[in-house]
Formats: structure tokens, C-alpha cells, sequence
């Protein structure tokens, strides 16, 4: 068994309550860090673990902790991200759901290593029952003494609250969750100025994921070094992976980094193999935002090495031939997937979320949809490909945001390796606009 | 204690060397430079949403993007992605490229076609044509063709006062006019609503926009989308005369421009400056209510850029001196524009309409022996 860090008594009956969480070794890691470490100490474990921010961008969050501007007599605050709405991507939903008083644990130990006394964690929407369990487990933990003032007798206070999102996937982004959290329209906001300088209320703030700071607890009571010692490389740790799409088992898994992505796929373990009877026609590794990879390339890297689950190697060889670990979302795709309309789907889902707040997003991202949407359904042309690929190219990099650039790459990945099913749809549009047709050519399914 | 003066930072914008102080965007280096030598005019970079007068807009439209080359003396990395010239500001020893750099235009290429996806090509009717900034951008930087074959969005429209009249299917979402609202005047009546490209600016339910200082939204709007009702299809913009005039008014600064039509004032605005931003904000009753000339003490008349549409020349190739990146790009892109082409002269003209009233002459002959 791969060893457990955040998942190890998700199991437990009764864990969501404050006794058996406490029974099972919690809330020893905010003792330890409150009566006996500085707040400096812990920001110092951080660094050390080299644990990486678990949203997608995979960040170091003690590097990030570390540009926290100090100024006097401004506040500081740490939002926690919950808003998890990346199709694909469901960890944070199980984690907080399961085990509500880790997530708790985890944001009193990060706000006293930053300072802050006001912290917030911004949860999806949807998730009206998860902010109850969460809510519930937060007056838990202040009747006993974890929170409020004066928390465990040290003087440090700290008063945390949870607040639900308006339903937005932009609200994600860090920038635009800020606003959302100050009550205003969730648009991103231009940085530089970033949110360790002015932040939420102009003050200096850290965002962070549920899963990063869920990591917190084990850091502390095990050090950060022991941290470091999991995983591979610069990718240590473990990471709740959601598996999803056409494999026996799926569901959230917590995976050391390092872990070859054919025993993830295939072992009993982890995903169990793709379902009986098909093969594997291409994957998406991080949520739906990452690049999409085909079958030849996502147990190999294109040198012919074995991918594994890390940041680095997932990412190898760039855009050409590699993807992102992202935040997790692992979409598989067996031979009765149709990818141009699988693409077409991931971009009607980005049209629907982009703000509107800066032109190549908000015009790019509806173009594409709609360009797609005339290929799945037998109306396209032959230079629809082209002009794809083009304007995925100017919507990328040149927006306020990385929505912009989430919603191009999967569609030029998908143009990248399966543009011979792109062809077969436009050559055979009577064939494609059939329900359920997919192209069963050899190259997308080498 | 005496006062220090700030330190002046150099930059070099398109290969000239420019000092402004620390603090500066590098939108207005590069307009100083515009500024001390009108021929380097087309070196600036366009802006949509960015609008000096309103601190914190800018940075949406991405029309003004341009690239980095060196960041700083101390960091000379390049920066990783193109950078809005309106809110980045500049560093001791920056390099930036702008018309220098063939990504950089093709770049504002695609954000002429993205912005002109869903704004009706409605020129011929709308009362903005020829002080539109969209016009003038896609006019410089777009091209000829559009590769757009969708339908463009629509909305119903809502009527939001008897002053402004709002066309959302022109708006660009530049966000000005909910600046304008939210720093004017004292109470913001209308936003943002909705996502994406279904977002458009509106009120809430309906409600009419009614306050002092709320004209001013039609003139900070880069296109036609808030215009002026009682303005509305008097005249083209290039036919009438402008002129500077003031009056004392108790709310305002009451300095503004009177758009003439013979002896008849049909338009009053604020002023602008040449790039096009309102110097002071002016209230209603000045922008709606005093439209005659004895209301006034004129000053005299408007000086209007040469390039301008207003001034009337804009179509004498003798006279305006096109950005030479344009030609430049369009020459290694399309086959060669020849722009010597001969202006239609007088006796052209008289040919011309010699032509159509032989036609008409036809026309009617034949309709006299069908009948």
C-alpha cells in the first residue's frame, strides 16, 4: 500500500465529527505549532517540504508563503480555494466532504504561520451541504478551543469563515475569487499588483487549494524534510487524483508522485485497468483545462521513457508531446469517445465561463465553440482546422487570465494528434453528425 | 525643506530613448514621445478601454499589448508573455518594441477581428462614425476580411433615459462608461451583467439612468454604444464645426465644445484631447440643455488633429501620412496597395454624375414607353 497522507482515516467512520478526528491524532499538529514553533518555523517547514500548490498551477506554496508582503498595521488574510469546478477534478469536494476538520487543521497552522486573523475559505456554490459539514466542524473545533480568540491560550486569535461562491468557474482564478470574496463581479484583476502585495482589501493575501493546505498537519507533526523524502523530484508529496471516464474504478485516489501512469491506470489498485472489452484511445491527465494526450503518448514520453505522475514528467516534452499534471482531473477515453466532440464540449464549457472581460477570451472562446459545434455536426470545412489552430494561438498568452489559455489548449492539442478525425468529420459529415459515430481510422487509435 | 525632484527613469520605446518619471505606464511614454514629435504619432500603442481620466480601467481590451524585450537595467530578461503598455509601468532601462515587432502587430491584428466579431458593421448609421476609436483601430491595425461566418450576438433593447441612448450590440465592453459611473457621479445606476460574450452593460430592471453627471458616459465610450439622443442622426460628425466655448456653471467646469451646423449648435461634448479623452467632465444641463449659441462664450475654433475624420481630409492621401507598419506588413501579406491611386476629380465628378442623370434620363424614358 503507497503510503496515506491526506486520505489515511478518510475511511473512519465518524471522522467529519471533532472526537474521532481528535482520536485519530488531530489537532496535535496545531498544538505543536502554536505552543512550541514560531510562526517563521512553520512558513520554514513549508519551504522545505517543497510541497506544490495543488490547484494546477503546482506553484511551491512556501515560496508563495514567502512573498507574502509584511507591512504594519495592514491585515494579512488566507483564503483557501475551494471553488473547484475544473470538469474532471472532484478531490477537494471528497476531501472536505470526508474529512472537513484536516481542511480546518490545515488553515489554522498556514493562518498562524502568515499572520493572518481573519481567514476564509471560498467554496464552490453548488456545495451548499459541504458548507454546512464545514461550518458544523468549525463551531466544533471553537467550542473546544481551536479557534476564536486566544486559541490555546497563546493570544494568537483567529476567526474563520466560510463563504460560498456565486457559481462561477472564473471565481477559481485566484485574482477573481478575491473579488467575488470582496462581494463584486468576479472579473480577474490585472497583475502585477499580485495578491501577496494587495489582495483581499487592497491587504496582502495567500490563496491556496484545499489539498495544499490539507498537507499542512502531516508537514508539521512529521517535518518538512520527511515531507520532501515522498515523491519524485521536484514533485513531492502525494496527490489526490479523480479518476474518471471509461476505466473499472473510478474515483479520488491518493497516489505518491512518482507513480508510473500505467500502474495508476491499470494496477487494482488505483483506476483498475480501462473498462473490459476496450482500449485506451487518449487521456486527459489534469482536469480539462491540460492538453490532451493520445494513446501512444501516455504511458511512453515521446524519448521512450516511462511517464510517470509527477509534474515534471507529465509535462515532458511541452506542448508537443506532453501535458500537465494541472489539478488532478484524470479523464480517460476509450475508443468509443468521439475527441471532436469531446473538445467541442470542453469548449462550449469554457464560451459559458469566461467573464467577458478581455476581448480574445470573451470573443475567442465563443468563435471556437461555434466553429466546433459546425464540425461535430457535419457542416465544417476544410479550413475550419486552420482557423481553429489560429485562433487558439491568439487567444493564448494574451489574456488577463489563464482561462484564456485553458480553453485554447485542449483545443489545439486535440487538432495536434487526432486532426485525422477533425478530416474524417469534415470529409464524411453525413457519417459524424450520426449519434454515437466515431471515427474508427488507425491513426487515432495507434 | 526643499523638494527633490524624482529621479527620471529612460526607457526605450521602438528604438528611442524617452525619460519619464517612475510611476509612468508605458502608454504615456510612448505618447511624450507623440507629444514632442507629432510625426512618431502612429508609435502609439491604440487603447479601447484604457482612459486616463479614470484611474484603474485599462488592461481588458488587450489592443495595446506590446512586447518587452529587456525588463529593466538590473533584470534584462525579457517578459515572458506581451504586456498591456496601459497599466504596466515602465522600469530604469526597459526595452519595449511596439510597431517594431511583427508579433506584436499580428497580435493586434487577431484583437481587431476578435472585437470586430460581434460588433455590427452598422458604420453607415451610426452616430459615432468618424470619431469612432474602434473604426480608427480596425482602419490601422485590421484587415480587409473576416473569417467570421456565425451569426453575431444580439440583444433586446432597453431604454435607459431620455439623454442616452444605449446600443448594446455595439458595445465592446471596455468597462469606461461603469468607471465613469462608479467615479462621476455619486450613484452608479448600471454595470456589467451576465457572462462572456452574453455580457452587456445594463441597468438594473430597466431602471432609467438619472443623475448630473451621467452624459458623460457617451463621451468616454469608444464606440457607438452610448450615444447622445438629442443628437441622434442630426448629422455626420465630419459636417459639422466644432468649437471651443464655456459658460459659468454651478456644477461643472462648464468648458466644452459646440458642434455647429451653420448657426445651429446640434451637439455639446466636453473636450478632448488628442487621444481622445475628456480634459474636465461636464454635467447634463451644460452636455443637454444649452443649446444655443447665447448661452456661450465662444473661445474659438476646436483645433482637430489633421488625421482626422472631423477635419475632413482624411481621405487625401497627400495630406495624412499613414503608419508605415501598416504598409509595411500589408505589402509582405496581400499584394502591394498602390496608394498613389488618383483622388476623383472635379471633371471626374461631373462625368460621374453625367452618368447617372443619363441613367436616370434612360430609366424614366423607359418607364414612359412601358406605360
Amino acid at each position: 500500500m503507497a503510503r496515506k497522507i491526506l486520505t489515511e482515516h478518510i475511511n473512519t467512520p465518524g471522522i467529519e465529527t471533532f472526537e474521532v478526528y481528535r482520536q485519530k491524532g488531530g489537532y496535535t499538529a496545531v498544538e505543536k505549532a502554536i505552543k512550541t514553533m514560531t510562526p517563521e518555523e512553520v512558513v520554514e517547514e513549508a519551504k522545505k517540504s517543497g510541497v506544490r500548490g495543488r490547484g494546477g498551477a503546482g506553484f511551491p506554496m512556501g515560496m508563495k508563503w514567502g512573498f507574502l508582503a509584511k507591512p504594519e498595521g495592514v491585515p494579512r488574510y488566507l483564503v483557501c480555494n475551494a471553488d473547484e469546478s475544473e470538469p474532471g477534478t472532484f478531490k477537494d469536494h471528497h476531501l472536505m466532504k470526508c474529512i472537513p476538520h484536516l481542511l480546518i487543521e490545515g488553515m489554522i497552522i498556514s493562518s498562524f504561520a502568515l499572520g493572518a486573523n481573519k481567514s476564509f475559505i471560498y467554496v464552490r456554490g453548488e456545495l451548499m451541504y459541504v458548507i454546512r459539514i464545514l461550518e458544523k466542524a468549525i463551531e466544533e473545533a471553537k467550542a473546544q478551543g481551536f479557534l476564536g480568540k486566544n486559541i490555546l491560550g497563546s493570544g494568537y486569535d483567529l476567526e474563520l469563515i466560510v463563504q460560498p461562491g456565486g457559481g462561477a468557474y472564473i471565481c477559481g482564478e485566484e485574482t477573481a475569487l478575491l473579488e467575488s470574496l470582496e462581494g463584486k463581479r468576479g472579473n480577474p484583476r490585472n497583475k502585477p499588483p499580485f495578491p501577496a502585495v494587495k489582495g483581499l482589501y487592497q491587504s496582502p493575501t495567500v490563496v491556496n487549494n484545499v489539498e495544499s493546505i490539507s498537507n499542512m498537519p502531516w508537514i508539521i507533526n512529521n517535518g518538512g524534510d520527511a515531507y520532501a523524502t515522498i515523491g519524485i523530484g521536484r514533485s513531492t508529496g502525494t496527490k489526490l487524483i479523480s479518476a474518471s471516464g471509461h476505466i473499472n474504478k473510478p474515483g479520488v485516489y491518493e497516489i505518491e508522485l512518482g507513480v508510473s501512469v500505467e500502474e495508476f491506470l491499470n494496477s487494482d489498485e488505483y483506476c483498475g485497468g480501462v473498462r473490459t472489452g476496450h482500449h485506451l484511445k487518449a487521456l486527459v491527465a489534469g482536469g480539462s483545462s491540460v492538453p490532451i494526450l493520445p494513446a501512444n503518448l501516455i504511458t511512453k514520453t515521446a524519448n521512450g521513457e516511462d511517464r510517470l505522475m509527477s509534474y515534471e514528467s507529465l509535462s515532458d516534452g511541452g506542448f508537443a508531446t506532453g501535458t500537465m499534471l494541472g489539478s488532478g482531473g484524470f479523464i480517460v477515453f476509450d475508443e468509443t469517445a468521439c475527441i471532436v466532440r469531446n473538445t467541442w464540449n470542453f469548449s462550449r464549457f469554457y464560451h459559458h465561463e469566461s467573464c467577458g472581460q478581455c476581448s480574445p477570451c470573451r470573443e475567442g472562446t465563443g468563435w471556437m465553440e461555434k466553429v466546433l459545434h459546425r464540425i461535430e455536426h457535419g457542416h465544417g470545412s476544410m479550413h475550419d482546422i486552420d482557423l481553429l489552430v489560429d485562433i487558439s494561438k491568439k487567444i493564448e498568452g494574451n489574456t488577463i487570465c489563464p482561462l484564456g489559455d485553458a480553453a485554447a489548449w485542449p483545443v489545439a492539442s486535440a487538432i495536434r494528434h487526432f486532426r485525422d478525425e477533425f478530416v474524417w468529420h469534415i470529409t464524411h459529415p453525413h457519417e459524424a453528425s450520426q449519434p454515437g459515430a466515431v471515427y474508427q481510422g488507425e491513426m487515432a487509435l495507434a | 525643506m526643499e523638494e527633490t525632484k524624482p529621479q527620471l527613469i529612460k526607457i526605450t520605446f521602438d528604438g528611442i530613448e524617452v525619460e519619464v518619471e517612475p510611476g509612468t505606464t508605458i502608454m504615456q511614454a510612448a505618447r511624450k514621445i507623440a507629444e514632442a514629435d507629432e510625426s512618431q504619432a502612429a508609435l502609439v500603442p491604440p487603447a479601447m478601454c484604457y482612459y486616463k481620466p479614470l484611474p484603474t480601467s485599462g488592461g481588458k481590451c488587450r489592443a495595446c499589448l506590446v512586447r518587452v524585450a529587456q525588463g529593466s537595467a538590473k533584470d534584462p530578461r525579457p517578459m515572458p508573455k506581451l504586456v498591456p503598455s496601459c497599466i504596466t509601468q515602465v522600469q530604469e532601462g526597459m526595452v519595449v518594441e511596439n510597431t517594431t515587432n511583427p508579433a506584436v502587430l499580428d497580435t493586434r491584428k487577431s484583437i481587431v477581428e476578435f472585437l470586430l466579431i460581434n460588433h455590427p458593421l452598422d458604420c453607415p448609421i451610426c452616430d459615432q462614425a468618424g470619431e469612432c476609436h474602434l473604426q480608427d483601430f480596425a482602419f490601422e491595425h485590421g484587415s480587409v476580411k473576416t473569417r467570421y461566418e456565425e451569426d453575431r450576438r444580439t440583444f433586446d433593447k432597453i431604454d435607459i433615459g431620455p439623454f442616452v441612448q444605449l446600443h448594446m450590440t455595439r458595445c465592446i465592453l471596455c468597462y469606461r462608461c461603469v468607471y465613469t459611473a462608479d467615479q462621476i457621479t455619486n450613484k452608479r445606476l448600471h454595470g456589467v451583467m451576465n457572462r462572456g460574450d452574453a455580457s452587456e452593460i445594463s441597468t438594473y430592471i430597466e431602471k432609467a439612468i438619472d443623475n448630473d453627471f451621467s452624459g458623460n458616459v457617451i463621451d468616454v465610450c469608444p464606440v457607438g454604444a452610448l450615444t447622445d439622443k438629442t443628437y441622434r442622426f442630426k448629422n455626420r460628425v465630419w459636417f459639422t464645426k466644432p468649437e471651443d466655448a464655456h459658460r459659468d456653471c454651478d456644477k461643472c467646469c462648464g468648458k466644452t465644445t459646440l458642434w455647429y451646423r451653420g448657426d445651429e449648435v446640434i451637439r455639446v461634448t466636453a473636450r478632448k484631447n488628442t487621444w481622445g479623452e475628456v480634459n474636465d467632465f461636464i454635467c447634463n444641463t451644460c452636455r443637454f440643455e444649452k443649446k444655443k449659441t447665447s448661452d456661450w462664450v465662444l473661445e474659438g475654433p476646436t483645433k482637430v488633429k489633421r488625421s482626422s475624420v472631423i477635419s475632413a481630409n482624411k481621405y487625401r492621401a497627400d495630406l495624412v501620412k499613414k503608419p508605415d507598419f501598416a504598409l509595411k506588413l500589408a505589402e509582405t501579406q496581400y499584394k502591394r496597395i498602390d496608394d498613389t491611386r488618383p483622388f476623383i476629380t472635379d471633371e471626374e465628378t461631373i462625368r460621374h454624375q453625367s452618368i447617372e442623370n443619363n441613367d436616370k434620363a434612360n430609366h424614366r424614358s423607359l418607364l414612359a414607353k412601358n406605360n
